[in-house]
C-alpha cells in the first residue's frame, strides 16, 4: 500500500459535515482522514467505504441512524464529491481519489 | 404564583384589537400619503412641489422629456411641445412614476425597458410569509412584480419578529399574510396582493398555483416542500426553493427549464434531489434548534434575487414568460444548490446538482404523482414524510406534574403523596436542555447535564461520573424544555443503571418547564 498513487499508507480525504451533521461528529466541520486505500474486501475504497469508515472510527455519537440508514446515507443527506452531486460520479460506487473533498450536507427546512 | 384573573385576557384581547387596528391605520395612512404624492406628480402642474429640484436648462425635466420625445416622432413633428403635454400621459410604456420607482434597476442593461415590462407582466406565488418570505416579497413587490400571491395560515407571534421583516409590534395577532399585505401596500401600492389565509393543502395547490408564473417555496417543513414541488411539475411552473436554520442557509431552483413530466431536458424537481423524505426525528425546526434573522433573510433576499432573474430574463438564458410559457432557450443554468453558512469560509459555496432522475415519481415518465391524485387528496405528504408526536415514554408513577414538584419544593418535608413514590429526600433537579439554554433561566439549584451529552453516550461519560457521585438515596428529576427529552434521558439513566435496581426513584416532570410556567410561575422566561 505504501506504493500507493498517494504516496503515503492510505488516502488523504477531506470530509465535511454541514446541516447539523457536524454536531454527530464531535461537532466539527471539517475533518482531515487518512483513508485505507482499499476496504475489507481488497477493493479499492469507495464513497459506501468511506461510509462504514466514517461510521466505525470516526463517528463517536451513538445515534448511527441520524447518518445511516439500511447500510446507506440516510434520506435527506446529499452527498457532494468535489463540490459535484454524487449522482453525476457514480454515487456510492465512486472510487476515492487521493485529496477529494467530500461534503455531506444534511438539508435544512426551516424558513 | 399569580392567580389567573380572567379580566387579565379580555385586557389582553382588547390590547392586541387595539395594535391591530392601529396597524391598519397606519398602512392606510401611507396609502393615502403614497397616493396624494402620485396624484401630484402626475398633474402637468408648475406648482409641483419637486419644482426647484427638477429644473435644468430653465425647464422642468417633465417637459424636457416630454417635449424631446415628441420631436423625435416624425410624425408629430409639427406639434408644438405645449400641445403634447396636454396629450394623454400614456405615451410611454410605463408611468412617470414607475419611470422615476424603478430608475435605478432601469438603468441596469440586466433590467432595462424590457425586464421592467416583464417583471409587471409577471405574478409570483409566494408560500410561507416567514423569514423567508418575508424579505422576499419585499423585494419583489418593490422590484414592481405586477401580481403577487401570498399564502399563509399562521398568525404573527411575538418570537417571528427578529427576522419576519414585513411584521411588527403592532400586527401581532393578525393573521401573517394580512399583516405582510398591509406592509407591502404601504412599500409599493402599485403591485396587486392576493391574500391566501390558509395553509396550502393538495386539494387546494393545483387551483392555487394556476394562475402564477413562478413559484417561491418559503415554507418550513418538508412535507410542503414536496407537495410545493409536485404541483410546480404538474403545472409546469418553475420553483425557486430555499430553507434555513441556525447559521445556515440552502437554495435551489427547480423544475427550470420548466417542461411536461418525462422531458429529460427539464430542471430537477425536488423528487429528483431527495427521493425519499428524511426520517421525521432528524427534522429539526426553528423553534428547536434556532435561526439567527440575518441568516434566514439572506436565503429569502436570494430567493427574490433569483426570481427577478428568472422573470426578466438575462441574454442567452431561458426564462420565464408571463402568462406560462418560456422563451426558447439557448443556455441554461446548469442546476445548482447554493450552502450558506454565516460562520463557514468561504460563506457561499455552488454545488453542481443532478438532472431529471429516470425514475423520479413526479417529473418522469414513471411519474405516480397525477393532478388527479393531488386534487383528489390520495396524496398524504404528511403521511408520507412521517411525523413524531409527543414523547410517551415513561409510567405515571415516573413523572412528578408542576404542581407536585411545587409543593415538594415549597414545604420542607416531601408532599406526602409524592413522598410515598418517589422517597422522602429532596430530588436533584438535573435539567437537559443545551447549556445555551440553562443559563438563560432554570430552577433554582437545578443542575445542567445537557442532552446531547447524554444521547452521544460519548466515550467520556462525564455526565454519568456527574451523577453517580449524588447521594444513592435522593431521587433524580429530570426536567426538560417540553418534557420530551427528559423521557428519553430518564430510560437512558435507567439504562446506566442510576436508579440502583430501584432503590432510587429517577422520573422527569411532565410537560417539562413550560408546565411549570404554565402552571406554577408565570414570571419563568418564555423563549
Amino acid at each position: 500500500m505504501a506504493e500507493d498513487a498517494s504516496g503515503t499508507d492510505g488516502l488523504q480525504v477531506t470530509v465535511e459535515f454541514t446541516g447539523g451533521l457536524e454536531m454527530l461528529f464531535s461537532n466539527r466541520r471539517k475533518h482531515q482522514i487518512t483513508l485505507p486505500v482499499r476496504d475489507e474486501n481488497d477493493a479499492a475504497a469507495n464513497i459506501a467505504y468511506l461510509v462504514r469508515y466514517l461510521c466505525q472510527n470516526v463517528m463517536r455519537d451513538h445515534r448511527k441512524e441520524l447518518f445511516v440508514l439500511d447500510d446507506t446515507v440516510r434520506p435527506g443527506i446529499l452527498v457532494l464529491i468535489n463540490d459535484g452531486d454524487w449522482e453525476l460520479e457514480g454515487g456510492e460506487e465512486y472510487e476515492i481519489q487521493p485529496n477529494d473533498n467530500i461534503l455531506f450536507v444534511s438539508t435544512l427546512h426551516g424558513g | 404564583m399569580a392567580s389567573n384573573n380572567p379580566l387579565d385576557s379580555t385586557i389582553e384581547a382588547l390590547r392586541s384589537q387595539i395594535s391591530a387596528c392601529e396597524a391598519q391605520l397606519q398602512a392606510l395612512k401611507l396609502q393615502l400619503a403614497e397616493a396624494e404624492a402620485r396624484a401630484n406628480s402626475t398633474g402637468p402642474s408648475l406648482l409641483s412641489t419637486q419644482y426647484d429640484q427638477d429644473m435644468t436648462n430653465g425647464v422642468p425635466n417633465a417637459w424636457q422629456t416630454d417635449s424631446l420625445s415628441v420631436l423625435g416622432q416624425t410624425n408629430n413633428e409639427s406639434n408644438p411641445p405645449s400641445q403634447a403635454l396636454d396629450q394623454s400621459p400614456q405615451k410611454w410604456p410605463l408611468t412617470n412614476d414607475e419611470y422615476k420607482r424603478y430608475g435605478r434597476q432601469l438603468i441596469m442593461p440586466e433590467i432595462g425597458l424590457r425586464g421592467q415590462l416583464r417583471l409587471r407582466a409577471a405574478s409570483i406565488l409566494i408560500i410561507g410569509v416567514g423569514g423567508l418570505g418575508c424579505p422576499a416579497a419585499a423585494y419583489l413587490a418593490g422590484a414592481g412584480v405586477g401580481k403577487i400571491g401570498l399564502v399563509d395560515g399562521d398568525i404573527v407571534e411575538v418570537s417571528n419578529l427578529h427576522r419576519q421583516i414585513l411584521h411588527s409590534t403592532a400586527t401581532l395577532g393578525m393573521l401573517k399574510v394580512d399583516s405582510a399585505v398591509s406592509y407591502l401596500k404601504a412599500l409599493n401600492p402599485g403591485v396587486e396582493y392576493v391574500a391566501y389565509r390558509e395553509r396550502l393543502t393538495p386539494e387546494s395547490a393545483i387551483e392555487t398555483f394556476q394562475s402564477y408564473d413562478l413559484v417561491l417555496d418559503c415554507t418550513d417543513t418538508p412535507a410542503s416542500r414536496y407537495l410545493i414541488s409536485d404541483a410546480c411539475v404538474l403545472l409546469g411552473k418553475p420553483l425557486v426553493s430555499a430553507s434555513a436554520l441556525r447559521t445556515e442557509g440552502q437554495l435551489m431552483v427547480l423544475n427550470q427549464p420548466a417542461r411536461p413530466p418525462g422531458d429529460a431536458s427539464g430542471g430537477p424537481c425536488y423528487r429528483c434531489v431527495f427521493p425519499k423524505p428524511p426520517p421525521a426525528a432528524s427534522v429539526v425546526s426553528c423553534g428547536e434548534g434556532g435561526i439567527l434573522g440575518p441568516v434566514v433573510g439572506v436565503m429569502g433576499v436570494l430567493q427574490a434575487l433569483e426570481a427577478i432573474k428568472l422573470v426578466a430574463g438575462r441574454t442567452g438564458t431561458e426564462s420565464v414568460e408571463p402568462n406560462g410559457g418560456q422563451e426558447s432557450q439557448t443556455n441554461p443554468d446548469p442546476p445548482s444548490l447554493l450552502l450558506f453558512s454565516a460562520y463557514g469560509s468561504p460563506q457561499f459555496r455552488s454545488i453542481r446538482l443532478r438532472s431529471r432522475k429516470p425514475k423520479c415519481a413526479a417529473c418522469s415518465t414513471h411519474a405516480t404523482v397525477t393532478p388527479e391524485a393531488l386534487a383528489s387528496g390520495s396524496l398524504d405528504y404528511v403521511q408520507f414524510c412521517g411525523f413524531i408526536g409527543p414523547v410517551d415514554a415513561l409510567l405515571p408513577s415516573e413523572r412528578l406534574t408542576a404542581y407536585e414538584l411545587a409543593a415538594d419544593l415549597a414545604n420542607t418535608d416531601m408532599h406526602e403523596a409524592t413522598a410515598r413514590r418517589v422517597g422522602t429526600a429532596r430530588p436533584v433537579i438535573v435539567d437537559v436542555r443545551e447549556k445555551v439554554q440553562f443559563d438563560l433561566c432554570s430552577l433554582q439549584g437545578s443542575t445542567n447535564v445537557p442532552f446531547s451529552e447524554i444521547s452521544t453516550g460519548g466515550e467520556s461519560e462525564e455526565w454519568l461520573a456527574k451523577l453517580r457521585s449524588v447521594s444513592p438515596e435522593q431521587p433524580i428529576l429530570v426536567v426538560c424544555r417540553l418534557g420530551n427529552d427528559s423521557q428519553v434521558a430518564v430510560k437512558k439513566m435507567k439504562e446506566a443503571g442510576l436508579h440502583g435496581d430501584g432503590k432510587r426513584w429517577v422520573g422527569d416532570l411532565r410537560g417539562g418547564l413550560r408546565a411549570w410556567r404554565e402552571n406554577v410561575d408565570p414570571e419563568f422566561p418564555d423563549y
